[in-house]
């Protein structure tokens, strides 16, 4: 589904994301794990298109993304949640969640996916006309990756969904990613929160100073406690 | 002290609402280009004085001013869109000073493309004989022109107002102005939106100076000081808020129309006193993000 070769990038001189190669398969969970800084999500944005100078090669599905422009990937069905609260200031909660299908085919059955998405969310359904950046942390969390997957796309980009969110909202969340990957989505997850996130992964690759330095079926990792001490405590 | 009469001061307002019109319409393009495009726009200016010229060719050839009125927006926007597209957008990311210079630059250029085309010297243009004369409320005569333009000025910024806040378009550009990267990862090719919008905020100019042509003359230059007129109300409404430069453009517009009765000494000043006090006591202008204020 998404194939990684050789990514680099970096940020003015620095060289953050070093020859950088994984692959994950149609359906599967895969974590990126790695210490503050180890270039985690400079490498998802490279991905994305958003980190200017980038080398490499991406593929998603059949073609080749990595040069073309960020709203490109969209069309392929590539969806992409940033870390930190990325939720449009201004726009109440059912704009934000409108944003995710302005650009999509979708959009004729904007009332449909938007009752739909209220139904998996209760949180957002009580309040669509609120404001949204007066949510809570959590509730913002749950909007952006609401709004990402309005679109219905085969491939989710999740960039440590859990900061900052109290446990109980954590665990939901994940849960729901379990039911998006059992519906068919393809979820690359990157997270501090080693343990949740292994539970519901296949494998995961670990970053260090941006490059891979480990990989591994999820099962594994999770019982290797020393591998988890070296490249994963804060 | 001596009564003033008050048919007096109804008519400095009214002529102040007018020139205020024209404030707003300028203000609005240039910051809805800051806004978005986070540039400041000092061509701007020049687009207006563009605007009138092209409005008054147009006049001079089809002898029909509402013509002419509607030609000028598309005639502005076909020079906006290659304006940003080949001028503006290979400077994106760099340094602020690039397109503070090359706007700046394009100014001269086109003012001096007007002068070449159309001569050092003013254009007379009037208002057209349907809008002539006055309409009178008791005994109180007000210029039809000018009501005109406030009637049409209202109608632009509803339909402005309309685009902004209603339409999928106006979404991505609510949007746009404060996570373009969302709106670009959401799949919406925002070069292709920052074009539209420059084209949009030059095509107002365009019609802002058309319709300030019968009340303050057509000359190359005339852009010059609407410019900074305009700087001076996107900063105290707050840049990159809409509702802010109509407020700020009709106000000013009225105090600058009273100022230049009364006080005719410093109706030049007034505007630039106006501002520094709302600075000292608002940084980021009375509807402006406090992340402006720097
Ligand atoms: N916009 C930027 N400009 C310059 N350097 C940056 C920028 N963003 C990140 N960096 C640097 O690049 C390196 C990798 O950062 P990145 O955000 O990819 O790490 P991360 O693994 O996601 O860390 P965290 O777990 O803290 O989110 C760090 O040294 C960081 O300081
Ligand atoms: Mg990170």
């Amino acid at each position: 589904m998404l194939k990684v070769d050789k990514l680099n990038a970096w940020y003015g001189r620095s060289h953050v994301v070093q020859d950088v190669s994984f692959e994950v398969a149609p359906s599967e969970i895969v974590t990126l794990l790695g210490r503050n800084g180890a270039g985690k999500s400079t490498t998802i944005r490279s991905i994305m298109g958003l980190v200017a100078k980038r080398t490499g090669s991406v593929i998603f599905g059949t073609g080749e993304v990595l040069a073309a422009p960020s709203w490109k990937r969209f069309e392929a069905g590539l969806a992409y949640v940033p870390e930190h609260r990325s939720i449009v200031p201004g726009l109440t909660v059912l704009e934000n969640l409108r944003l995710g299908l302005i650009a999509s085919p979708l959009k004729r059955n904007e009332h449909a996916i938007i009752d739909e998405i209220a139904e998996t969310f209760p949180r957002l359904k009580q309040r669509l006309s609120q404001e949204a950046v007066t949510l809570s942390g959590g509730e913002q969390q749950m909007l952006a990756i609401a709004r990402a997957v309005a679109s219905k796309p085969a491939m989710i980009l999740l960039d440590e969904p859990s900061e900052g969110i109290m446990p109980v909202l954590v665990d939901e969340m994940f849960e729901y990613f379990d039911r998006l990957r059992g519906q068919g989505t393809t979820i690359l997850l990157i997270e501090q929160n080693v343990e949740i996130a292994l539970r519901i992964s296949d494998r995961a690759y670990i970053l260090d100073q941006g490059a891979i330095v480990h990989q591994g079926s999820a099962r594994d990792l999770l019982a290797d406690r020393e591998i988890q001490e070296r490249y994963c405590s804060v | 002290m001596t009564e003033i009469p008050f048919d007096l001061i109804a008519l400095q307002v009214l002529t102040g609402l007018a020139l205020g019109c024209i404030y707003v319409l300028v203000a609005t393009g240039l910051t809805l280009i800051f806004g978005l495009l986070n540039i400041v726009n000092f061509a701007h200016g020049a687009f207006y004085a563009a605007g009138a010229y092209l409005g008054v060719f147009a006049f001079t050839y089809t002898g029909n001013f509402w013509l002419s009125l509607v030609a000028v927006p598309f005639g502005m926007a076909l020079i906006g869109l290659p304006t940003e597209r080949f001028l503006l957008r290979p400077v994106y990311g760099r340094d602020p000073s690039y397109p503070l210079l090359l706007t700046f630059g394009l100014g001269y250029v086109i003012v001096e493309l007007i002068r070449i085309a159309f001569g050092t010297d003013g254009i007379p243009f009037n208002a057209p004989a349907a809008l002539k004369g006055s309409l009178f409320f008791g005994d109180i005569a007000f210029p039809r022109y000018r009501l005109f333009v406030m009637a049409f000025t209202a109608a632009l910024l509803a339909g402005l107002w309309f685009l902004i806040e209603k339409t999928s378009f106006g979404l991505i550009i609510r949007a746009g102005a404060r996570n373009p990267e969302i709106v670009s990862v959401l799949g919406v090719d925002t070069s292709r939106v920052w074009m539209l919008i420059f084209a949009l905020g030059t095509a107002v100019a365009g019609v802002a100076g058309f319709l300030a042509a019968p009340m303050r003359g057509v000359i190359p230059e005339m852009g010059v000081t609407v410019l900074i007129e305009a700087f001076v109300i996107t900063v105290v409404g707050g840049m990159g808020s809409l509702p802010g430069a109509v407020i700020a453009g009709l106000s000013m517009g009225v105090v600058v129309s009273l100022t230049s009765y009364f006080a005719a000494d410093y109706s030049n000043v007034v505007m630039f006193a106006i501002m520094a006090a709302v600075l000292l006591v608002r940084p980021q202008g009375l509807l402006g993000r406090p992340e402006f204020a720097r």
